[in-house]
């Protein structure tokens, strides 16, 4: 999907150059046919099969299970208990919904960000390799920090007695008593940060194929360089920037570390808090893979809604 | 002039990107030499005492291990398994292609927590001990696949006339991917291996829900994110972030002044 | 540095076979339903440079891909001195391939892509005998350099080095010179020969260019839709094609359509719309029937009509439509009525030049003429109009 889909897309420099004169019955055979690439997959298929596909109907058959009367906590037995969709469903949707909106409003920001994040690395500094690397490494090296020690950093950095409200404070940016942790904004913004690298690289790896002398023979054409990237730069990189929303809004809208940590108890709460809390502090291990169910169809229809829209058959 | 708009808002906006990226590590690394005692919250003062002994606080070093173990363990599976897939499915037709193609999409289109909770219903069911194991495979699940997608990239634009041109020149099967494609695809490889490496590293969320009571370096800041995290968490979170930079920048430039060298002959 | 001379270097296990034929049987070759190659007869004798020459898609690079070892032939045999070689991959065949735009290993030195095929064999001198073969294409100096480093044309010549440096029984070359301009592509075709005889290997040389196949080849077999149309030496098919596609796709012809009216002994005289044209019974495929009369336009005599010998046969009244001034020669089209536009050909030894809308007389001698079976089509083979 990520890194795939942009370097199918962007047009290479023609390798084939007067190599045209293959007969069309002569290339059709570019891929070949036999057992060699079964055994090439097959290990790999095996373990996604027993470890992926298995799980998931694992997951939805758990999900149908009922509690027998007088049951121990986590106990449960199979059934085809399917009130517990509707269970789930009616006390969780605005925890649901606001995942999504979330996710979304994340992933748009995300993409404010790491589309000229991208650009610049990709386009701008094409000929300075080594401060291109370096730059590459810094996105995907705060990984090594942990995710959750750099979200702690966020909560404390942002934290009531902290410099950035006191300064806002000062400016009157921000009302005595405003805050910025504990709000619906630091998760959005923890979200944001946390999932740039994911928006970022798709789009780098598109960019880093794009022939420059499309961009320039644009700017002779349009002469002007916002013209030159709606029209030209832009729909090119358009799998590069599929694969970075999608590489953002999936985990973003099932993530609850920046809920948790960058939110309150009140009017933040994401879906993923609801499904850890229901598996691990309520033991309804049943309630908690209908809404895991629920949350994986609700994301793969908006996923392939989306990719039916913009994408090509390339993503999948 | 119009372009001129664009042409410093790029890099204003793309160093600013930077700059919030890099903002909480350098507050993760000041904090790394605060005398902080038993919660890293305020600055109580400057002290080398975290970093000469960063397994003063045990758990962390246990953790931190536990996670390198975690991590290399289920890159290198994934990294030999999904190679393998990317070159059949670029190079090889299948009856059921879309099908394979969704196989290894899928995984990147489950939320975390889905991934998670379904290797755990399934680990329960089959009443599977959770550990080291458990985690290995559940990170081994997704890294596959970007592992795959990654390594596809590379495998197709690989000129299949290079094997062609090994097996003519009397090269086996054998040889010619380990003298010919292999050595071709590393490049590949090895950025799939330290994303897989990346990711696992850092994952919380499926691990949370697999690993039993075996403490990985995320997990480990996550609980003891309620009662304070001690300073050598960032002594370490510093330290992995210095190390993969020093490792990746020294690649880049080795790589670099080959570079200039071939060219300058 | 010490070298290994190439030429007379004839003892590795490969070598040994060197100056066997290579004989195709039978040879089919399906994708689904395309025909490829149907039912392929070929012998190359030892020691030749023999090239497959024909359109895209007429199956020459899978026949060429099949002795390779690279396509497993769906019926048939191939036979390299006798030993049949059908059923062993590609590694294990005595032959190597010059690719089309070269596919030389990108991560090694140029060297090292030379000396490829050596090691894999376990050859003892492979260093050596690679700078023997680089030297052979004079690019001993940069024998350090990765290939991008190198020109189109210097890479053309590691790809044939890093073939010929394993003595193969038989060199196959993919249009080998397709990715290069004009100009050196001329010179890559004097070098190639050159070479050729130098080391003596059997060379089968695919390509679409008939110029090139007719400069390099002792024998050119024309193929189309995966069969053999003509075979035989470059001036042979030049001056006596057998077949409509063959007399258009080498070199250009004029094809006169018309009923075999009369039997002079020797000769056979066609009427073509009230013009008697002779072939000699010889240089025609038909003795009876319809036959399309062909002739090259450089083999036309252009004169003005009061110069038009006063013997019928073999001449034709027209008038200029088009004329291009090369400088050596000059294009002329020629309206002929009831037969319609001729090519003539015409050398520049400073006769004065017909302009459009004169009337001219074309004229030729009989043993030029070629007859073809009239039920082809005439155009069959020609190259597009804006080609």
């Amino acid at each position: 999907m990520s890194v795939q889909a942009a370097a199918d897309k962007t047009p290479a420099p023609d390798k084939r150059r007067g190599g045209s004169e293959r007969g069309s019955g002569e290339l059709k055979e570019e891929r070949r046919r036999g057992r060699m690439g079964y055994w090439l997959i097959l290990p790999g298929f095996l373990f996604l099969l027993l470890f992926f596909v298995l799980p998931v109907f694992s997951l939805l058959a758990t999900s149908l299970y009922a509690k027998p009367p007088g049951a121990d906590i986590g106990q449960f037995v199979p059934a085809l208990e399917f009130n517990n969709y509707v269970r789930m469903l009616g006390s969780y949707w605005p925890e649901l919904l606001r995942s999504f909106g979330f996710a979304l409003i994340a992933t748009a920001a995300a993409l404010a960000i790491g589309y000229p994040m991208a650009y610049l690395i990709a386009v701008r500094l094409r000929h300075h390799a080594l401060l291109r690397g370096i730059l590459l490494v810094l996105i995907i090296a705060p990984f090594f920090t942990s995710f959750i020690l750099r979200t702690q950093a966020w909560k404390q950095i942002l934290a009531d007695e902290g410099p950035v409200v006191s300064v806002l404070r000062t400016f009157a940016l921000l009302p005595d008593d405003g805050r910025l942790t504990a709000t619906a904004f630091a998760v959005v913004c923890g979200l944001t940060y946390n999932f740039l690298p994911f928006m970022a690289l798709p789009i780098y790896a598109n960019l880093e194929r794009l022939d420059i002398r499309l961009i320039e023979a644009g700017n002779d054409l349009y002469a002007s360089g916002f013209t030159t990237f709606r029209t030209v730069t832009l729909p090119l990189s358009m799998p590069g920037v599929i694969a970075g929303t999608l590489l953002t809004f999936i985990p973003a809208a099932g993530d609850y570390i920046n809920a948790a940590l960058l939110g309150n108890n009140r009017d933040t709460t994401m879906i993923g808090q609801v499904v850890d809390s229901r598996f691990f502090r309520v033991v309804d291990y049943p309630g908690a893979s209908a809404l895991s169910f629920v949350l994986m169809l609700a994301i793969l229809a908006l996923v392939f809604i989306y990719v039916r829209r913009f994408g090509t058959k390339e993503l999948l | 002039m119009k372009n001129s708009l664009g042409r410093w808002l790029v890099p204003v906006i793309g160093g600013l990107a930077f700059v919030f990226l890099l903002v909480p590590i350098a507050y993760v690394f000041v904090f790394s030499f605060n005398d902080a005692g038993r919660t890293n919250l305020t600055w109580r003062g400057f002290t080398w005492d975290n970093w000469r002994n960063p397994c003063g606080a045990p758990e962390v070093c246990s953790a931190l291990g536990n996670s390198l173990q975690i991590g290399a363990t289920a890159t290198l599976i994934a990294v030999v398994l999904g190679t393998a897939i990317a070159i059949g499915l670029v190079r090889y037709r299948f009856k059921f292609n879309a099908t394979a193609n969704m196989l290894i999409f899928l995984p990147l289109a489950t939320p975390e927590v889905v991934l998670g909770a379904s290797l755990l219903a399934q680990f329960l069911n089959v009443g599977a001990e959770l550990g080291k194991g458990t985690i290995i495979i559940a990170h081994t699940v997704f890294c596959i696949s970007f592992v795959v997608v990654t390594v596809k990239a590379r495998v197709a634009s690989l000129d299949p006339k290079l094997e062609e041109a090994a097996a003519d020149l009397y090269a086996s099967p054998m040889q010619a991917f380990w003298r010919v494609t292999f050595p071709l695809l590393l490049p590949g490889i090895v950025a799939a291996g330290l994303l897989s490496f990346a990711i696992s590293f850092d994952d919380f969320i499926i691990t949370n829900f697999n690993s039993g009571n075996v403490d990985t370096f995320p997990k480990f800041i996550y609980v003891a994110a309620t009662r304070g995290i001690p300073a050598q968490a960032n002594v370490i979170g510093s330290a992995m972030f210095i190390v993969a930079l020093l490792i990746v920048i020294g690649g880049q430039v080795l790589a670099h002044r080959r570079r200039k060298m071939l060219a300058a002959r | 540095m010490t070298q290994a001379p190439l030429q007379t270097e004839n003892a590795s296990a490969v070598g040994e076979e060197s100056g066997a034929d290579l004989v195709l049987g039978a040879i089919t070759k399906r994708f689904g339903d395309f025909v490829a190659v149907e039912d392929l007869d070929l012998t190359i004798p030892a020691g030749k440079f023999f090239a497959l020459l024909g359109p895209s898609g007429c199956g020459k690079t899978t026949t060429l891909r099949m002795v390779a070892g690279l396509e497993q032939p769906t019926s048939g045999t191939i036979s390299i001195g006798g030993k049949d070689i059908s059923r062993s991959g590609a590694h294990q065949r005595p032959v190597n391939t010059v690719f089309q735009n070269y596919a030389l290993f990108p991560h090694m030195s140029v060297l090292d892509n030379v000396s490829f095929g050596l090691r894999r064999r376990k050859v003892r001198d492979a260093r050596a005998q690679a700078e023997a073969a680089l030297e052979l294409v004079e690019l001993s100096h940069l024998a350090a350099r990765r290939p991008a480093q190198l020109s189109g044309g210097q890479q053309q010549r590691v790809a044939l080095a890093r073939a010929i440096v394993n003595h193969p029984a038989v060199l196959l070359l993919d249009e080998p010179l397709g990715a290069l301009d004009m100009k050196l592509r001329r010179q890559m075709q004097v070098e190639l020969k050159k070479i050729q005889t130098e080391v003596g290997l059997t060379f089968v040389h695919v390509t679409h260019d008939q110029e090139e196949a007719m400069t390099m080849a002792d024998t050119v077999a024309v193929m189309n839709a995966g069969k053999v149309e003509q075979m035989g030496a470059p001036r042979e098919l030049y001056e006596l094609p057998r077949t409509v596609f063959v007399a258009n796709f080498l070199g250009k012809s004029n094809l006169v359509a018309g009923d075999i009216v009369e039997d002079r002994g020797d000769a056979v005289v066609v009427n073509a719309n009230g013009n008697r044209l002779a072939v000699l019974k010889e240089r025609s495929t038909v003795q009876q029937g319809k036959a399309l009369i062909g002739i090259r336009p450089e083999k036309l005599r252009m004169m003005w009509p009061q110069d038009a010998p006063a013997d019928a046969a073999n001449v034709l009244h027209g008038t200029v439509l088009d004329t291009s001034f090369t400088g050596v020669s000059t294009d002329y089209l020629v309206e002929v009525p009831g037969i319609g536009t001729v090519g003539v050909f015409s050398q520049n030894h400073g006769q004065q030049l017909a302009q459009p809308g004169d009337g001219v007389v074309l004229n030729w001698d009989t043993e030029h003429a070629f007859g073809l079976d009239g039920a082809e089509d005439a155009q069959y083979g020609a190259p597009e109009v804006d080609d």
